[in-house]
């Protein structure tokens, strides 16, 4: 169903969003339980996820998205944050 | 843009792929590696570390090569009077000198009015092999060409190297070349960049670092894998990277080259690394995974040139001996070199695994 009206499509947006963001922070924390990622660091420099990590989330994120994420895309600086994970995701085609 | 190559009226009449006896299951290994049980575990599934066959520490490339040879002899799939050329691609020469093509023809017997030689490549070394088979064969006192694709890296990657050693696999395959009778053209392409030469590298042990106590020291390095100067070092981003980028644009070009659709080709037989390098790469290049036999590594492991043969051996078998296919091979990896070739693999007179 289309949102009725302007306000109701950013509020609809920003749900989807927050949902996005949550669900890569629950497959971060699933990976490495041992660290909290809602900080705002660099997973990769705090070494929270190594190389092993980005191969096997990317698995996650395709197996649970129905997305193939482009090869091309799956280097470190793409995955230091919830943020940077969620525009690569929207580049590969989730909405 | 890449360098091209045509070939005509050439084929490949068969492929005999050796592996050894021996088998090693990854959760055997698994305590060597710096990591959980439960990481190793879900890496098992998504690199495809399963089971890789290594041959024990006397065994060298001679032994597998020499062993095929003679199945292939005894057998009657090759005569030894047609054998005019014997290309051993490896990166496991059994000395700095002679050529271990050579110590391979004394070892099998084989006649002295042939050419022996011995290409140092890795991850391309079936493709650029295959090319210099064809190249051979434009001369017309060269009857077949036998090209042993054989590495036994093994001995030479750290069993603490969780970047390496669970996907390192040992193997000969003996792929015998001809000419064809049937009017077919086969396009090729390669590439090469020396700028990215230590992105896979064994550091010491050659003119430049000989072997010394110090080099066969091992150390951990930053990500926790303990290996020494005189180990294999791959790294692994690097070339992941490197494929994922230069790969797919190369396939473009040569199916254009070649006049083909990508749904025209009913197999690409890549080189194996690892599962889900392959499976990106299908993704990318817009095949389906199951047109891209991805197996090799989690059923015998990553033995460099010869993953190539032996994914054909492994996947198509017998079927091989009464169907003919389009095919795309590509090797990519140790240089840094990416090559590939489009065309038709006849009907094969063997395609086969045994075991050493």
């Amino acid at each position: 169903m289309k949102p009725a009206c302007k306000s109701c499509t950013k509020e609809h947006e920003k749900t989807n969003y927050l949902h996005m963001k949550q669900q890569i922070i629950e497959i971060l924390t699933e990976l490495r339980p041992e660290f909290d990622f809602t900080q705002d660091v660099d997973f990769i420099e705090a070494g929270m996820l190594d190389s092993f990590d980005v191969i096997m989330l990317v698995n996650t994120l395709d197996e649970k998205l129905g997305i193939s994420i482009d090869g091309m895309d799956v280097v470190p600086e793409n995955f230091s944050s919830a943020e940077k994970i969620e525009a690569l995701l929207k580049k590969n085609g989730v909405k | 843009m890449s360098l091209k190559f045509t070939y005509h009226n050439k084929r490949i009449c068969g492929i005999l792929t050796v592996l050894p006896q021996r088998e090693v299951l990854f959760e055997e290994e698994m305590d060597n590696y710096n990591f959980s049980p439960a990481k190793s575990m879900k890496l098992k599934l998504a690199m495809g570390f399963n089971k890789h066959r290594i041959v024990d520490e006397n065994t060298n490339v001679s032994d597998l090569a020499v062993f095929g040879i003679n199945y292939l002899l005894n057998n009657q799939l090759i005569k030894k009077e047609d054998i005019s050329a014997l290309i051993l691609v490896t990166q496991s020469p059994e000395h700095f000198l002679p050529a271990t093509s050579n110590i391979i023809q004394g070892k099998a017997d084989l006649g002295t009015d042939m050419l022996c030689m011995d290409i140092n490549q890795g991850c391309g070394g079936f493709v650029i092999g295959l090319m210099q088979a064809y190249s051979l064969l434009e001369q017309q006192e060269i009857k077949k060409v036998l090209l042993i694709n054989a590495d036994v890296l093994s001995h030479k990657v750290s069993k603490r190297d969780r970047n390496s050693y669970p996907l390192v696999g040992d193997a000969a395959c003996l792929t015998v070349v001809e000419r064809s009778e049937t009017p077919e053209t086969i396009h090729a392409v390669v590439n090469m960049d020396g700028r990215g030469a230590s992105a896979i590298q064994i550091p010491a042990g050659g003119f430049k670092m000989p072997g010394t106590p110090e080099t066969a020291e091992v150390k951990e390095d930053e990500n926790g894998n303990f290996r020494s100067l005189e180990n294999l070092v791959m790294k692994g981003d690097e070339v992941f990277n490197f494929v994922q980028t230069k790969v797919p644009p190369m396939i473009e070009e040569l199916l254009k080259i070649a006049g083909k659709t990508t749904d025209e080709i009913d197999y690409y037989f890549f080189h194996q690394p690892n599962k889900f390098m392959l499976n990106k790469l299908a993704d990318k290049i817009g095949v389906p995974r199951e047109k891209m036999p991805s197996n090799v590594v989690e059923n015998f492991g990553n033995a460099s040139g010869a993953t190539i043969p032996t994914a054909v051996s492994f996947n198509l078998g017998d079927v091989a001996l009464t169907h003919s296919y389009e095919v795309c091979f590509s090797g990519f990896g140790i240089g840094l070199t990416w090559a590939a070739i489009v065309q038709k693999l006849e009907k094969l007179k063997f395609n086969e695994i045994i075991y050493y």
